[in-house]
């Protein structure tokens, strides 16, 4: 206690993050069987996509010739957006389901900030727990990528950061957005969003052929700048598009947790 | 420990807490007592460091809760009002990761977690979830939590609203425990025994502002009289009583189901009452409280 407050500025960043992580901690603690269940349906879901439409419709379509050149399978174009739209799904499902309740119906949060943690910090750590259950998911299908020779393992390795990184934006996002849920009927709204992004981001049609103010609103979008990152890195050479969906999903991932951090303060500490 | 000036806290343009000046020193146990609305919640989430003051200056152990909120926090034990124990763990579990909230060691929180769990009566429990305890387990569970850190100020909100007298009275042979180790208590109530028997000094809350300040003594000393009598009469109203009982008391508080003669001889006064003729159903001397006080100083009784 004395050298805290000897050393305010020095020790505050180490401890807000100590704080931050004893929040994951809770969350470890209270994961109980029945959770497994949860964990193990958001894997299934994109691989069923994978087969049904990557393959499945796949054989219709035929393989893809990339703005680049490459020519790919149906399959193996399909398969980093599942990637990096499980990662999107499992980043949400966590930040918004979840936190919501803890925070509306469990008045979990109201303890939490009577100790030491911020609101800032709470956000940070239920970020970080939701990015450990997006990142079994996305190391889970990255292991049947390269089983199903759709891409190969270094691609898969370098995959995988990219893949926490979407979920990273996609938690922040999801996190900011839940603190203006007013009820569980938000989020139906939410979830029709989120299926529309997962239709349209590039996902199962290059969006080349889409009219261009179409194309504008499309390349905005969070997942979309998500599939560019993945694709590239898993089908081709990275270059300017993904650093530039790297940056995008930098900033998606900060200005999530910093309107989340404002707005717990302002819900929490009436 | 605290001192508080002219502390405001206002909801839009309610005023819940209105212009309050309050000092507690180290190792005294202060009570906030007041009716429903008082303003007394809305204090202790303002010292707290939970909720920003509107108004006014507050200091606790010295410092700023503005700027120093997580440091003062930090030694800070609080049983809010309403127990949010974390549904999802059990009893123990609910210590130990609170106590990774302060940034103590898993060992160390475990220990603690035992020790703690003894002195609340809930050892057994240990292992327990939190949904099936009853709800005076929970705040037993509740203030065990807020002493996960060793605080040196413990804010307790209507530490044994809801629990029935036994546990009552565990609560208060806990609380006064802490006391005696030097352990700063700050409590809100509206049971006028557990301030006289907790508190060293006390102040009367009512409509966001402090109606009297003095110990529990002093207050019943100043605000009333040695002994009260209470009247019962079968009659649709006591009010028509009222006026043949002038003489008898230094003050009348007539209520709803009864009157209350406010006198220093109680078994003096009620020989009067009988020489005048005025057969009250049932009658009762009793010892003032601060029941009275309160009554004195709002004009309403407390538990509604
Ligand atoms: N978050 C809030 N928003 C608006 N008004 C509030 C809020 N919290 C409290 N109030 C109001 O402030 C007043 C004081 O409330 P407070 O909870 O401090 O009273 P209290 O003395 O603790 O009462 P009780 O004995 O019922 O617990 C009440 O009128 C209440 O409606
Ligand atoms: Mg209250």
């Amino acid at each position: 206690m004395v050298t805290a407050l000897a050393l305010p500025r020095l020790l505050r960043l180490p401890a807000a993050g100590r704080r931050a992580v004893s929040v994951t901690e809770r969350n470890v603690v209270a994961l109980k069987s029945s959770y497994w269940v949860v964990l193990i349906s958001g894997f299934f879901e994109p691989v069923l996509y994978l087969l049904s439409i990557g393959v499945g419709v796949g054989k219709l379509v035929g393989d893809l010739t990339l703005p680049g050149g490459v020519v790919v399978t149906y399959a193996a174009f399909v398969a980093p957006a599942m990637l990096a739209s499980s990662a999107m799904t499992g980043a949400l499902a966590e930040t918004t389901f979840n936190f919501f309740g803890k925070m509306k119906y469990l008045k979990l949060y109201e303890g939490f900030i009577a100790t030491p943690v911020r609101p800032f910090e709470l956000a940070l750590g239920e970020l970080a727990w939701a990015m450990v259950r997006g990142s079994v998911y996305s190391a889970a299908f990255l292991v049947v990528m390269v089983a199903m020779d759709l891409t190969t393992a270094p691609r898969a390795l370098l995959a995988f950061p990219a893949a926490v990184l979407v979920g990273f934006a996609f938690g922040g996002l999801g996190m900011a957005l839940s603190t203006f849920m007013r009820s569980w009927q938000d989020f139906d709204l939410m979830g029709s969003a989120q299926f529309a992004l997962f239709l349209f981001s590039g996902t199962f049609v290059p969006p080349d052929g889409y009219p261009v103010a179409i194309r504008w609103l499309v390349e905005a979008s969070p997942l979309y700048q998500a599939v560019v990152l993945i694709r590239g890195i898993t089908l081709g050479s990275p270059g300017w598009s993904q650093v530039g969906a790297t940056v995008y999903l930098l900033a998606a991932t900060v200005l999530g947790l910093v309107v989340a951090g404002r707005r717990m303060t302002k819900l929490l500490c009436k | 420990m605290i001192v508080a000036r002219g502390l405001v806290k206002r909801f839009g343009s309610f005023t819940a807490v209105d212009g309050i000046d309050v000092e507690v020193r180290p190792g005294e146990a202060f009570g906030f007592l007041g009716p429903n609305g008082a303003g007394k919640s809305s204090t202790m989430r303002m010292i707290g460091c939970v909720s920003p003051p509107s108004g006014g200056t507050l200091r606790i152990l010295g410092m700023d809760p503005r700027r120093e909120g997580p440091a003062i926090r930090a030694r800070l034990g609080v049983c809010p009002q309403l127990d949010n124990l974390d549904q999802e763990l059990t009893v123990r579990e609910n210590l130990t990761t609170y106590a990774r909230f302060f940034g103590i060691s898993r060992a160390v929180a475990r220990a603690r977690a035992l020790e703690l769990l003894e002195f609340v009566q809930l050892g057994e429990r240990a292992d327990s979830k939190v949904e099936p305890l009853s709800g005076g387990m929970k705040r037993r569970l509740t203030i065990a939590r807020a002493l996960v850190n060793e605080p040196d100020l413990v804010l307790l909100d209507e530490p044994t609203t809801g629990l029935d007298p036994q546990a009552r009275h565990l609560v208060w042979e806990r609380l006064f425990r802490l006391k005696q180790q030097g352990v700063t208590l700050v409590l809100t109530t509206h049971y006028m025994d557990e301030a006289e028997q907790l508190c060293d000094r006390l102040v009367v809350m009512d409509g966001g502002r402090i109606a009297a300040e003095g110990s529990p003594r002093a207050l019943i000393e100043r605000y009333s009289t040695r002994e009260v009598v209470e009247l019962r009469f079968q009659a649709e109203s006591q009010e028509e009583y009222a006026g043949k009982l002038t003489g008898v008391a230094e003050r009348i508080e007539v209520l709803p189901d009864r009157i209350l003669l406010y006198v220093t001889d109680g078994d003096g006064a009620l020989a009067e009452v009988h020489r005048r003729a005025l057969a009250p159903a049932s009658s009762l001397v009793r010892r003032s409280s601060l029941e009275d006080v309160f009554l004195h100083l709002t004009g309403r009784t407390l538990v509604d």
